[in-house]
């Protein structure tokens, strides 16, 4: 290189921005007018202005510093979280917010996975549900309520199509309802696999009601369904049905073991299947990723002998339990 | 002499500035990492860890990075060009610019007001003025470039333009937006376009906030405190020009198993490898300096840092381009290991580097000594043995978490949930406090000598007779 350079601050500046765009244009620049980069799936609708507000609430608390809201295309994240994000589905995202760290789980498919209510008291109170969690506590959205002025300039800023009750129902909202509403959207564009893969509904369970088979379900039940059906299974309002009545998604009438491994393992998605309604919403997490076929048949072992229980006992506890509105809390019972 | 002493006391601004500002991010820095175990610690709505981590982030890469860039190049531009700067006035109005832009920076993100674009946060009416500010030190250095008195331009002179040109560029592409109200507005693109802008300028932010101008003061600070010359003058024109080039084809790799197309990804990666030979031309050179003489690391107290501080740049050069590569991405992307990366490169490199440059420039301005090596020393070991704790340990949780979401059983079933990984993580997040609060007590330290230097310097221009001042 001439010597030359280094005695011309004007030349050698517009080498260096020159020598420093190369890469700009290769990998920002040209990439950008290619359609590969502004792809939209069909299922894909612009948010609505509650699911927009929310949006800007979980920009405004950084929710994006501690959650990630893509799914890696690897096999450990597609069965904890779903299917792996496609490109498709981010087009009405500006900003993006895939966020860089995972201290809190992924939530690129976080919508319909728990119903409304879970996520309410979860927001006022995360370790209401699990002790140990190190989420701060977003009670004060309950108390806020919408500006929906500020919202609508929100939707036209961004060109999303809205009606005028759509605005003014918003009066009548508060943070905590958009934040939630913004969940429940997640990663909705991409229908869910079906849950419960050929599960033969008639299935019989087949450990049965071995003692270590209830016990090995006990465990797993306190690990993973106790958060929100309670410790002894009596369910809590609003967040999850009692698992020891004879009601069953909305309907009197037990089922039997298929049924039941279909909806744990496929979540609500596997209604469809049972052929039951239940709650509309739905909110019965798909576990068929996180949990063993064995464990669970074990979970539904424990569950009939708390169903045979309390047959005999009387369901005492459940009314206590029910009109406390309290979460239940975790004593021990995890490793 | 007396030319300079506007300047010099602009120059003494901004690093003041820088220090105190650095001082308030360490200590929020503190709490963030006491809420990563102590959900308790957080003080909703305005001190939760979400709206926190970006004032710790923003506060050290613009208050304390920034403000030592702007004042150590001026120092650097002011020697090389043997001139004061061409606008003295304008700089200081840049300094006062400058700090209320960082306290309202600090105030506006508490007020959860964020674009949440990552080293990107403030909000447009800021991101103007962070434009201004810039066109303000760009019109200043290359003013004073331009009016110099040496023909020559010396390599830290090359790395200061090349930062200049380079932010600019980035930070005016990437905060491009459709403003939404005062104080809200969304990004100008969207999807997997907005992901691509945003990590095309967040990882080059990194690399001409936290590498160039770092460099400039490493090619500069390094010769003049040693009184060793740097050893290869084409190992430098070769590593800057490698390095400027390569740098901005790498933004990807922090998008590697994401939706964007993948051959932006391994272009990415590849280009990440290839970077790493610049930044080891710059820590060769750096070691061949001082291989001439290696007992200056005894008779010199500042030449440890300016060792040490290459040494982390190299071991950081190399760290990143590994983490680039899918195999080792898939493992520890989106853990506490990539935390432990940036710590290593902003607590080792660029700390050890700024502070051993401040120590070398406050008593030149004031035109006497360092108020006490010991203390230097002092400070120098806490601040590596803080940031090797807090690394090394994050390194491990890393590994750990990405291992755990990982696990699964016989039956393909996942062995752990998220609630198990993350307790695991504890005891490293109470370690890792403890590591930064090690790191705080020795910038304490670095503060208090730079204080005292500095009360030292001016009892000592108080004692000239007052009538020789007015001259």
């Amino acid at each position: 290189m001439a010597g030359t350079i280094y005695r011309k601050p004007v030349a050698f500046a517009l080498l260096a921005t020159a020598t420093v765009l190369v890469g700009t244009v290769v990998t920002m620049l040209y990439p950008m007018l290619r359609p590969e980069m502004h792809p939209r799936l069909e299922s894909l609708k612009p948010f609505t202005a509650l699911q927009l507000a929310g949006r800007d609430l979980y920009q405004r608390e950084g929710c994006v510093n501690c959650h990630t809201q893509t799914v890696r295309p690897l096999r450990s994240e597609v069965l904890r979280y779903g299917d792996y994000s496609k490109a498709g589905e981010f087009a009405y995202d500006r900003p993006f917010l895939w966020g860089s760290k995972r201290t809190g789980p992924d939530l690129a498919r976080e919508g319909g996975k728990r119903p409304d209510g879970w996520h309410a008291r979860h927001f006022e109170n995360p370790q209401s549900f699990e002790l140990r969690s190190n989420m701060p506590r977003y009670a004060f959205l309950s108390k806020a309520r919408l500006v929906p002025a500020t919202v609508q300039a929100h939707m036209d800023a961004l060109g999303f199509p809205y009606a005028a009750e759509e605005i003014a129902a918003l009066a009548q909202k508060t943070e905590m309802d958009a934040m939630i509403a913004y969940m429940q959207v997640l990663g909705s564009a991409v229908p869910r696999r079906a849950g419960g893969e050929a599960m033969a509904l008639d299935e019989k369970n087949p450990l049965g009601d071995a003692p270590d088979a209830i016990a090995r379900g006990h465990k797993v039940f306190a690990e993973s369904c106790s958060v929100c059906h309670g410790d002894e299974g009596h369910g809590q309002q609003d967040i999850a049905p009692s698992l020891t009545d004879d009601v069953f998604l909305g309907e009197k009438g037990d089922l039997g073991d298929g049924a039941y491994f279909a909806l744990i393992s496929g979540g609500s998605d596997a209604k469809k299947a049972i052929g039951r309604k239940g709650e509309e919403a739905g909110g019965m997490t798909a576990f068929g990723g996180q949990l063993g076929k064995d464990d669970v048949w074990a979970v539904i072992s424990w569950i009939r002998a708390q169903q045979a229980h309390e047959r005999k006992e009387g369901p005492v506890m459940e009314q206590v339990e029910h009109e406390g509105g309290q979460p239940e809390r975790h004593q021990g019972g995890r490793p | 002499m007396n030319d300079y002493r506007y300047d010099h006391r602009t120059v003494q601004g901004f690093i003041l500035s820088a220090i105190f500002w650095g001082v308030v991010s360490l200590l929020v820095g503190m709490l963030i990492a006491t809420q990563m175990f102590t959900a308790a610690a957080n003080f909703p709505p305005y001190l939760t860890f979400g709206r926190l981590r970006p004032v710790h982030t923003n506060g050290l890469a613009f208050g304390l990075g920034v403000g030592s860039i702007f004042g150590l190049s001026y120092y650097i531009v002011m020697r090389l060009c043997r001139r004061p700067l061409l606008f003295p006035r304008l700089a200081r109005v840049q300094l006062w610019l400058f700090n209320a832009g960082i306290a309202a920076a600090v105030v506006t993100l508490l007020m959860g007001y964020t674009q949440s674009l990552e080293y990107a946060e403030l909000e447009w009416p800021l991101d103007i003025a962070i434009v201004v500010l810039w066109v303000m030190f760009a019109v200043n250095v290359f003013g004073t470039i331009a009016k110099r008195r040496e023909e020559q331009m010396y390599v830290s002179l090359w790395y200061v333009i090349a930062t200049v040109v380079a932010v600019a560029v980035l930070y005016i592409v990437e905060n491009l937006s459709i403003p939404a109200g005062p104080w809200k507005s969304y990004h100008l693109f969207a999807g997997v376009n907005s992901a691509n802008v945003q990590w095309w300028y967040g990882h080059n932010a990194v690399g001409f906030v936290f590498t160039t101008p770092i460099l400039a003061m490493f090619y500069y600070f390094l010769p003049k405190s040693t009184g060793l010359p740097i050893f290869s003058h084409r190992l430098s024109i070769v590593s800057f020009w490698s390095l400027v080039f390569a740098y901005l084809w790498t933004g990807a790799h922090h998008l590697v198993y994401t939706p964007l197309p993948d051959w932006i990804q391994t272009l990415a990666i590849v280009f990440t490898m290839f970077l790493i030979a610049p930044s080891w031309g710059s820590v060769v050179n750096g070691y061949y300096t001082v291989g001439a003489d290696w007992s200056r690391m005894r008779s010199n107290y500042l030449t440890k840092f300016f060792v040490v501080g290459i040494t982390f740049y190299g071991l950081q050069t190399v760290q990143g381009p590994t983490q680039a590569l899918r195999v080792v991405s898939q493992l520890i992307h989106f853990t506490d290991w990539v935390p432990g990366h940036v710590h290593m490169g902003t607590m080792g490199w660029v700390t050890m580097t700024v502070t051993a440059s401040i120590y070398y420039v406050i008593p030149k301005i004031h035109d006497t000594e360092i108020h006490s090596e010991k203390i230097a020393n002092a400070h120098f070991w806490l601040v590596l043995v803080g940031q090797l704790m807090f690394s090394v340990t994050m390194w491990i949780t890393g590994i750990q978490q990405g291992a755990l979401w990982k696990a699964t059983n016989p039956d393909g079933s996942l062995k752990y949930t998220f609630v198990e990984g993350l307790v695991k993580n504890y005891p490293y997040w109470h370690m890792r406090a403890l590591a930064g609060l090690v790191f705080l007590a020795g910038m304490v330290l670095f503060v208090y000598n730079v204080l005292m230097t500095i009360r030292k310097g001016q009892a000592r221009e108080a004692r000239p007779a007052p009538a020789a001042a007015t001259v």
